[in-house]
């Protein structure tokens, strides 16, 4: 067993579980907290048109994908908070948007698009070093803002009406919140896929909810949760040689599960 | 000349062209103790987000102590009516009443910000559970804390959007001893629908139903109460067994 981590590539795939449970935990804690698990659904989704993108300009999609889903989530915050349409109309609208603007770029992309199946399911043992760097330093601006702005992003969490009237300018800090959201996003592609980054982004910090009442310590259980939960996901696809990427969502929503069971066999007892 | 905590002139608010508030005007002195009261949807918590300044008026003119609303160092505390957090949102009391102390970007709270929660939460008779997680409160304890959030900035003008809707019938005269309390440093303005639960407490009283129908001691407020709810008004409080009204 301890045989598979003498491979580069496993190395790599350990090294990017880590750095995606960082972003998960982190940004995943405001998305489970804030309710906004919707409207990051619509980003990562929307993070496709990104994708194929980058496919059409010949350049890394990984690359393409940060500014086309901070563009989206800035889209889809100002326009749930401004125009006269449903919040989830308008998500719904940019979800499918941003897929089927990646697939038209695909499409006109010449020749055959050999790991497209790889951004939208994953494939965590294929991350190469360069995207490692990319996710590594995302990681770093999301640590960084958390830190700065922790104040705010727990009073619009919380209470926006009465942030906005202490003086926060709370539609920019939400913005901001959603852009993090964009970011951790463009993290996780490489792991699990545009369609499941979801699973991700709520799972561990859902978990973590039922253990702890401080955002803190959620997020530093997040974190953890999420580093064991995907390396033992991708052990099980290892040694059943199973899709890695949805391995890892199920082993996660095992996870919550199993957390939410206990959790009900301790409030019984 | 005292500047007056609220100066609104012939203010009007349409949502939607829709008027919901039309012809205002309203002053509110810097030891008021005023209830505004109207039936649902007459406006009412629309008039304090214009005090407030998360409303902009469409017509006329609003001035908070002298300046245009919504300006941050404006000393106004605010209990909204509902506050829809998630029932296990991971906060415990005492950094929801901090978080009433915040200062701006990059201003971490202080010893200072610490001891005014402290006081705050003694006020309101909450300091013994400010370790509490906000999910494990009553209504009443709650209302508390927000009350705590509100008061721990020191405003001058302390605004309460149905106060009385989450707290249980008994907790309701303690509730407005605090208020009696809290009023000898600040203005205070309820909002309510139910007219005899506020009437035999607060000073004057203000009937809105999209226009300003009544703003006065509460002793002569009857006629106008029936105007507006266009049906007879006992000012008899409920569960209180006798009569609201002052000799006049």
């Amino acid at each position: 067993m301890t045989g598979i981590l003498e491979y580069s590539f496993m190395q790599n795939a350990f090294l990017a579980a880590v750095l995606v449970s960082v972003a998960c935990g982190l940004v995943g804690t405001y998305v489970v907290i804030k309710r906004i698990v919707f409207i990051s659904g619509g980003i990562s989704h929307a993070a496709f048109g990104g994708i194929g993108l980058g496919y059409f300009l010949g350049i890394n999609p990984i690359m393409a994908a940060i500014p086309f889903s901070i563009l989206s989530s800035l889209i889809m915050g100002i326009t749930s908070k401004k125009v006269k349409i449903s919040e989830d109309t308008a998500i719904g609208i940019l979800w499918s948007f941003g897929m089927a603007i990646g697939i038209i770029f695909i499409n006109l992309t010449p020749g055959y698009v050999p790991d497209l199946m790889s951004y939208l399911f994953g494939s965590i043992l294929t991350v190469p070093v360069n995207d490692i760097i990319i996710m590594f330093l995302l990681d770093l601006i999301i640590i960084i803002t958390v830190l700065l702005f922790y104040r705010e992003f727990q009073g619009i969490s919380f209470d926006e009406e009465f942030s906005q009237v202490i003086g926060m300018p709370t539609t920019y800090i939400y913005l901001l919140l959603l852009s993090m959201v964009a970011l951790s996003v463009v993290v996780m592609i490489k792991v699990v896929g545009v369609i499941l980054v979801i699973a991700l982004l709520t799972i561990p910090a859902a978990i973590a909810k039922q253990y702890t009442y401080k955002i803190g310590h959620m997020m530093i259980l997040a974190v953890i949760l999420g580093i064991i939960l995907t390396i033992g996901g991708l052990f099980v696809s290892y040694i059943f040689n199973l899709a890695s990427g949805a391995t890892i969502v199920l082993v996660l929503s095992l996870g919550f599960i199993c957390s939410s069971v206990i959790q009900k066999l301790r409030n019984a007892l | 000349m005292v500047v007056n905590a609220v100066e609104i002139n012939d203010v009007c608010v349409k949502f939607n062209k829709h008027p919901v508030l039309q012809d205002i005007n309203l002053s509110i002195e810097i030891n008021d103790f005023l209830a505004i009261i109207g039936p649902n949807g007459g406006g009412k918590s629309t008039l304090l987000k214009i005090i407030l300044g998360l409303v902009t008026v469409d017509q006329g003119e609003v001035k908070i102590f002298g300046e245009d609303p919504g300006n941050p160092s404006n000393p106004i505390g605010y209990l909204p009516q509902h506050v829809s957090f998630d029932p296990d949102f991971p906060i415990n009391v005492f950094e929801t009443v901090l978080s009433g102390r915040y200062h701006g970007f990059f201003k971490k709270y202080s010893d200072e910000d610490r001891i005014k929660v402290t006081d705050a939460l003694r006020e309101v008779g909450m300091l013994e559970m400010q370790d509490r997680q906000m999910s494990q409160l009553s209504g009443g304890q709650m209302q508390r804390v927000f009350i705590a959030r509100a008061i721990v900035r020191e405003p001058k003008l302390l605004l309460l959007d149905e106060p009385m809707a989450s707290i249980d019938p008994e907790m309701q005269n303690s509730f407005y001893n605090l208020l009696l309390k809290l009023r000898e440093r600040m203005a205070i303005v309820l909002v309510s629908h139910d007219v005899g639960a506020v009437s035999s407490h607060v000073e004057n009283i203000a009937c809105l139903n999209r226009k300003l129908y009544y703003h006065g001691a509460v002793e002569y407020a009857a006629s106008s109460l029936e105007k507006m709810y266009k049906c007879p008004i006992d000012l008899l409080s409920h569960g209180i067994p006798h009569r609201v009204l002052k000799k006049h």
